[in-house]
């Protein structure tokens, strides 16, 4: 179906299932509860879930299937966001431009930068997409504070031109970016029980894309194009010498993740039309390095996973802080219950990075596969263990 | 086994079709509420608490004044609550504040971590109004923050009592008709400091700007050159720093050769204490320059910074929004009962904020409602005194408080290690109020979400 294969088609399915359900499973805690704190399910955050899950495919895309490691991949979110702010403050506050437009300038900017570096491959090509990664940062960061608006930022504002929409006249609010007057803030709460589910416009715009991301994506992996890029991560060697250049392959998966990385820049910006230098540092490209290895390298939903997982670490751990620390430990005599809270203070609040951290070198050591190498072991396991047993 | 078995499909029959629906019934006669503006604001408190959002930097340079400012909210929540001595709750002019929460509703709040960054402040900040229903958010610490989310909160329609951010952009090109700052700006740093500077080091001096590159270092740099230069002073060069920096040698190194006599430190907090202790490292404080001594100016000070660098600011002129040693009544309450509480004087960031959460709970008092458009109303053009600046006055048309400007000077014989700055000059708050045009922006309306 679609040109998939039944177990592709099963597993584009399972992601529509995971991104359609998610307000609902994400947010497992009834409101008011203890465990309330954990629920991931609001807007905000299941946004960035899917967003970074796009960009964590088009990563994947290059590291995966050409093994180049690419250390640079945040200036491409970050071009995109800007492309897309600046559409959002000129031409109209609708997204579709903004979305469009950011993938395309990220691709220009991805041909540039992937032209250079991938003269080199190995450390080479990781330093050198670093390097120019700082150097887009050093640039919107300082230099080019006009155009990005500096280590402030850039916003839209009342005043901004916004040539389709018509000029506003100073007075009332800056528009809320829109999907043909369809507001990306707008949410709809149902309440079942003690339950609370919240679905939001711009979390299920930024879904469907990612549910296109993510067909293209498995569309890439098993054509004989994809299957060229798994013969450059294999032997790139003995593919030049069988007459064979791999350099326009590796430069069109580049362009290709670079582009997913502007969709996801350009998604970003429609959610919350703001864009930060720090989007473009090199902390932000490690974390979708991360985000693919943590997940799985090379496998389809790996990334996603992986994505989802640091940013519920960022958003949720990042948020304990010691006064629910006491609360929890409350029912504990008072020296434990402070002990307790001494001892897991360093790995929450602040120090979400410390428990991440360990959790990556664990993941690294014992699942080097990553979490769906993990779980399809698991379930391989179990599956034998069973047939054995019969 | 074979006895009773089901076929595999059930097929589709009246009974069936009428199970189904029955069982559909059932799970929709569930407490199910559709809403989408079931509300009439954004994030109405509907039990017995209200969520305050409390987004201070946590991590980076500012994290010194971040921790302060925390304390301070937990403090004004205590207050606000009836617990603790009420602090300036007593000596507030206004009455409204009963101290038992806000509105009868019981004070709860959020805390997040800015880290200094705009997308990290903003995703922040989202998180507490989304997740955790916050109806105010404040907090602050770096003015690209305070801009950031204020433009956030106006978006969503909640109310944000920006803390410590000191640019004339929060209030003044960027300002939000649901945003409201209590803190002093650039612009009242130099038209307060400018005259001092006159007075001690002659008109005729050349200035070596570093400058903390985003909005707050570009508007305290050109409030301090255009007022320093308007006495007669000359502008050597002005060097942007990254906010990220901390090893400012290569930046002062070039000082001495340029031909300044004067170096101005647009920096704030960790950035200054490394900029000050590298200025200090290469001499600077005993050079002669132009036959005269070579001085250092730091535009915006704090007791917190002043601990940081040490014995280097000693005689170190500066302005400050506020300082523990006034000895007005709401100052002394406020020291008293922080003090009390963890053992050392508040910061200016940490009064502040305490300043901001009872001015936002007082007007939600005085509105008789949360709405952040009935809160806006109440605060615009109300006047107050009590809180440790004397008479003060939130203007309407940019919703900045304008009340006395502190000069200060680092101490050169401290007696504790808190007693770092002495108060050099109160410069009337008639004295640094200009005209809300001049930065330009708009309110906007007030968005209730």
């Amino acid at each position: 179906m679609l040109g998939l294969s039944r177990n592709d088609f099963l597993l584009l399915l399972f992601v529509l299932v995971l991104v359609a359900a998610a307000p609902i499973f994400l947010n497992p805690f009834p409101e008011g509860s203890e465990f309330a704190q954990f629920n991931a399910g609001y807007p905000d955050l299941m946004q960035r879930f899917v967003i970074f899950g796009i960009f964590a495919i088009g990563f994947n895309i290059l590291f995966g299937l050409t093994g180049y490691l690419s250390f640079g991949h945040a200036a491409f979110l970050g071009a995109g966001s800007y492309a897309g702010v600046w559409m959002l403050k000129l031409l109209t506050i609708n997204v579709i431009p903004a979305i469009v437009v950011s993938t395309i300038v990220a691709g220009i900017f991805s041909v540039i930068i992937g032209y250079i570096s991938l003269r080199r491959s190995g450390i080479y090509f990781s330093i050198l997409t670093l390097a120019f990664a700082q150097m887009s940062f050093a640039l919107a960061a300082s230099v080019l504070t006009p155009i990005t608006g500096g280590e402030t930022g850039l916003q839209t504002a009342l005043h901004d031109p916004r040539i389709l929409d018509g000029a506003s006249d100073g007075a009332g609010n800056i528009p809320a970016p829109s999907l043909f007057g369809l507001e990306m803030k707008q949410s709809w709460q149902v309440n079942v029980g003690d339950w609370l589910w919240t679905f939001n416009v711009g979390y299920y715009l930024s879904a469907f894309v990612l549910l296109i991301a993510f067909y293209i994506a498995i569309r890439i992996f098993r054509s004989p194009f994809g299957m060229m890029l798994k013969a450059v991560k294999s032997n790139n060697q003995r593919l030049s010498y069988t007459g064979i250049s791999p350099r326009p392959y590796t430069l069109a998966a580049f362009v290709i993740s670079g582009m997913y990385a502007g969709l996801a820049g350009g998604l970003m910006v429609a959610m919350d039309p703001l864009a930060g230098a720090e989007r473009m540092q090199w902390t932000a490209s490690g974390e979708v390095v991360l985000m693919t290895i943590l997940g799985g390298v090379g496998t389809l939903v790996g990334p996603v996973l992986g994505a989802g997982l640091i940013k519920y670490f960022e958003n949720i751990f990042s948020k304990i802080n010691d006064n629910l620390l006491h609360q929890w430990f409350a029912f504990m005599p008072d020296g434990i219950e402070d002990f307790m809270v001494t001892i897991i203070h360093p790995f929450v609040g602040k120090g979400w990075h410390l428990t991440l951290g360990l959790m990556f070198m664990l993941v690294v050591v014992f699942l080097p596969g990553g979490l769906v190498g993990g779980l399809s072991g698991l379930y391989r396991r179990v599956f034998q263990r069973r047939s054995k047993a019969q | 086994m074979s006895s009773n078995k089901k076929p595999l499909h059930t097929p589709l029959t009246r009974r069936s079709m009428l199970k189904a629906s029955a069982a559909t019934a059932a799970i929709g006669s569930a407490p199910i509420i559709f809403s989408s503006k079931a509300y009439a604001y954004a994030n109405e408190p509907k039990g017995s608490d209200v969520v305050l959002g409390f987004n201070v930097p946590q991590t980076g340079a500012y994290a010194d004044e971040g921790a302060d400012e925390l304390r301070a909210y937990e403090l004004a929540v205590e207050h606000l609550n009836g617990g603790g001595d009420g602090g300036m709750m007593s000596t507030f002019s206004s009455k409204a504040l009963k101290g038992n929460g806000i509105l009868g509703r019981k004070v709860g709040y959020v805390t997040g971590d800015t880290q200094t960054k705009p997308d990290a402040a903003r995703a922040s900040a989202k998180s507490m109004i989304e997740k955790d229903g916050a109806i105010m958010i404040t907090g602050g610490s770096s003015s690209g923050v305070a801009v950031a989310v204020q433009g956030l909160c106006q978006e969503v329609g909640v109310i944000f009592m920006a803390g410590l951010t000191h640019s004339n952009d929060t209030t003044g090109k960027d300002k939000k008709a649901n945003g409201f700052r209590h803190f002093f700006n650039s612009y009242m740093s130099g038209a307060a400091l400018a005259p001092i500077l006159g007075e001690n080091y002659g008109t005729d001096r050349r200035a070596y700007h570093l400058t903390a590159d985003y909005n707050w270092g570009y508007t305290t740099e050109e409030a301090v050159r255009t007022s320093t230069e308007a006495m007669g002073w000359e502008t050597v060069a002005a060097v942007k720093t990254p906010l990220t920096q901390t090893d400012f040698s290569s930046y002062v190194a070039p000082v001495q050769a340029s031909g300044a006599d004067v170096l101005v430190l647009n920096h704030y907090g960790a950035n200054m204490v490394n900029s000050l202790t590298s200025a200090v490292q290469f001499g600077l404080r005993n050079a002669q320059a132009n036959g005269k001594n070579f001085e250092i100016v730091v535009p915006l000070y704090s007791r917190l910074m002043a601990k940081g660098a040490g014995e280097n600011v000693k005689g170190i002129f500066g302005s400050t929004n506020w300082h523990w040693s006034l000895q007005d009544e709401g100052s002394q309450a406020f020291v008293k009962s922080f003090g009390e509480k963890y053992g050392f004087p508040p910061s200016q960031a940490a009064h502040t904020c305490y300043v901001q959460t009872l001015l936002y709970a007082d007007a939600c008092e005085r509105a008789g409602t949360h709405n952040p458009c009935g809160v806006a109303e109440a605060l615009e053009g109300f006047e107050f005194d009590g809180l440790g600046n004397g008479k003060t006055l939130y203007r309407a048309e940019d919703h900045q408080c304008f009340k006395d400007v502190l000069v200060v000077k680092g101490k050169e014989n401290p007696t504790s290690e808190f007693d770092l700055l002495e108060i050099v000059e109160v410069t009337p708050a008639s004295k640094v109020t200009y005209d809300a045009k001049i930065f330009g922006g708009e309110l906007g309306t007030c968005n209730a979400g």
